[in-house]
């Protein structure tokens, strides 16, 4: 030892009898006897707040139901998982992009344009002469390609030129409108293969079409890899504390990029399946979308300060929305109502979630 | 055996002659400094004396502009925090660096989540048992008690968080921790349970550097006290000896002019 080290010495170790109780009694307040109102409380709050939604989506089948007992049907269903998926598809995105602390407005634009483009490419292939599964399969790899490019090119901007989301995406609304309006002349595109049509309308084993089962699959891909995977942790932890997530050495950036891809590739998914759907694809398509995805993902709890969010929450919003639309169409209430309806559902939500996180014990 | 000096076997970091310059502004002027196994030693000085900066310096957030750090005997040039983790330099930053939204053995992990072996592993998915439990373990050694490690860490308090940061930068064989401020939010009786742990850590052997404007806290601590004054190190302080008056004359600089 050095004579500076022996003459200055070390602390000796001190008592840590102290240190057994860090607020235990604030714990504790979880654990007191509950009125059965608290009881229920509690049971409505359960996977943040799921058991509440899922409760409200029966509930809103139910009514509609007993004013309309015809929505209780095949047809109905139908309709209703044919009208979910591109709201689903789109939320699912915006779920992931939501988490991170981001926005994204361009996912309705970005969803018209890839699919209005990867149809110019299927008419223009299809009247060449070319067998319709390649044109088919070019068009797709085509409007994948366009949605990635998108979010890619909107993640980028994002971390690299450090401008916030709502421009950069408020931007790729706008510049994916003008591009799409400019190939396709702003009319909608016909002529195209009519194999896409047995894609988007065909039922399988009788209750769910491709499109449906495509949601599915992506739905239940997207929420394992966001709840079990280290993308879906980091996801979290760039959204609510991203200086913290840079200082543990996730790459920060490169995480944004990969979501932002992501949205616009589910994006362009949704676009090609409703091409597949109407064999045409309409340059109208994805106006409002983009808000319907983010209040899906809204009603599903999604936070849009980040850090918080689930695709099971996101796909009950995007059911409440779908069931909203077909049953007030089936139960003849003029379809304002349904905007309405779903405005109101949307803050309920979020100052639900508010009571829900303030009672949870939760601190700031 | 050969012999070695233990002086220097005991050094874990070395600093020499470490200057940084934003554009004219000189934030460390040519700093020397050795920090041996189990010591805490404590870093003082006014706002804008450098203490930031050479944390920054240590921890890679900051690359300086001249010098040479040497960190258990090797030389190194700390380009990253997750550069400087990875030799073992952890820190626990004054707003603790801590995901509310994840649950708290989330937190303890960031960074360096454990996989699942095999396939599943290489596809991404997180072995959470294993962190669940590694958790558990880590709180248990540095005697932090908590009720879940599932809970969010938004539920804990002010001290418990800090815990939570505190407990992630010792955990897994650590052999620098680096703390900045870490109870300037606190109230009394929680910084007396962080100071608890400081000395919990050096009695494992891992030194601390402690930045702080508590005086008599770094007294309580530290076994030296390196005080910083216009972006240099002026004098090493011994808290058994020098009291806070003394201290506060070093900082002001005012014993800097009486020297001359």
């Amino acid at each position: 030892m050095s004579a500076k080290r022996l003459l200055m010495g070390r602390k000796q170790p001190v008592e840590t009898t102290m240190m057994t109780t860090l607020d235990d009694a604030e714990l504790d307040r979880t654990r007191r006897p509950r009125t059965p109102l608290q009881g229920f409380g509690a049971f409505l709050g359960k996977g943040d707040g799921d058991v509440a939604r899922v409760l409200v989506l029966l509930l809103i089948v139910v009514v509609i139901g007993l004013v309309a007992p015809n929505f209780i049907s095949k047809a109905s269903w139908m309709a209703l998982s044919q009208t979910a998926t591109v709201v689903a598809l789109l939320a699912i995105g915006q779920t992931f992009v939501i988490i991170t602390g981001g926005i994204d407005l361009s996912v309705g634009a970005v969803m018209a344009c890839s699919a209005v483009i990867g149809a110019v490419v299927m008419r223009e292939l299809a009247a060449g002469g070319a067998d319709p599964s390649i044109a088919i399969l070019v068009g797709l790899v085509t409007s994948l390609g366009i949605g990635s490019l998108a979010g890619l090119i909107n993640g980028l901007i994002i971390t690299k030129l450090r401008i916030t989301p709502f421009i950069v995406t408020l931007g790729m609304l706008s510049v994916a409108t003008g591009s799409m309006n400019l190939i396709s002349g702003g009319a909608e595109i016909v002529g195209l293969p009519p194999q896409l049509g047995s894609i988007g309308n065909t039922p399988l084993g009788g209750w769910f079409t491709v499109p449906v089962l495509v949601t599915i699959l992506v739905a239940v891909v997207a929420g394992v890899a966001l709840s079990q995977t280290r993308f879906g942790l980091r996801t979290f932890a760039v959204g609510s504390n991203q200086g913290a997530a840079r200082r543990v050495g996730i790459g920060v950036d490169w995480h944004i990029v990969r979501v932002y891809v992501f949205a616009g590739f589910l994006a362009a998914v949704a676009g090609f399946l409703l091409t597949s759907r109407f064999v045409s694809a309409s340059t109208m398509a994805g106006t409002g979308m983009e808000l319907s995805s983010i209040a899906a993902a809204v009603i599903g709890g999604a936070s849009l300060m980040g850090g918080r969010g689930s695709i099971l929450g996101t796909m009950v919003g995007a059911l409440i929305m779908a069931a909203l639309q077909i049953g007030l169409i089936i139960a003849g209430v003029a379809s304002f109502w349904q905007t309405i309806a779903i405005g109101i559902i949307t803050v309920a939500a979020v100052y639900g979630d508010q009571i829900r996180i303030k009672y949870s014990g939760e601190r700031s | 055996m050969t012999t070695i000096d233990p002086s220097t076997a005991d050094v874990v970091l070395r600093v020499t002659g470490v200057t940084k310059h934003y554009g004219h502004v000189q934030a460390l002027r040519g700093v020397d400094m050795e920090v041996r196994r189990g010591e805490v030693v404590g870093l003082v000085g006014d706002n804008g004396a450098g203490k930031s900066t050479l944390i920054g310096v240590l921890s890679g957030a900051t690359t300086p502009t001249e010098g040479a750090v040497e960190f258990e005997g090797e030389p190194v040039s700390l380009s990253s925090p997750s550069h400087a983790r990875d030799l073992g330099i952890e820190t626990v930053y004054q707003d603790l660096a801590l995901a509310l939204d994840l649950p708290i053995w989330a937190n303890l992990h960031l960074g360096r989540e454990q996989r699942r072996p095999g396939l599943l592993g290489a596809l991404g998915f997180l072995d959470k048992k294993a962190m669940i439990a590694s958790a558990e373990e880590e709180l248990r050694t540095t005697r932090i008690r908590i009720g879940s490690v599932d809970a969010r860490t938004s539920a804990l308090s002010g001290g418990q968080r800090q815990a939570i940061a505190v407990a992630r930068a010792t955990a897994r064989g650590s052999k620098l921790v680096l703390m900045d401020e870490p109870t300037a939010a606190l109230g009394v009786e929680q910084q007396h349970r962080v100071g608890e742990l400081v000395r919990h850590v050096a009695d494992r052997d891992v030194p601390v550097i402690l930045i702080s404007h508590n005086l008599p806290q770094v007294r309580e601590l530290c076994d030296r006290v390196l005080v910083m004054y216009r972006g240099r190190i002026v004098a090493e302080l011994d808290p058994a000896i020098e009291g806070v008056e003394s201290m506060i004359r070093w900082i002001t600089g005012a014993a800097l002019e009486s020297e001359r």
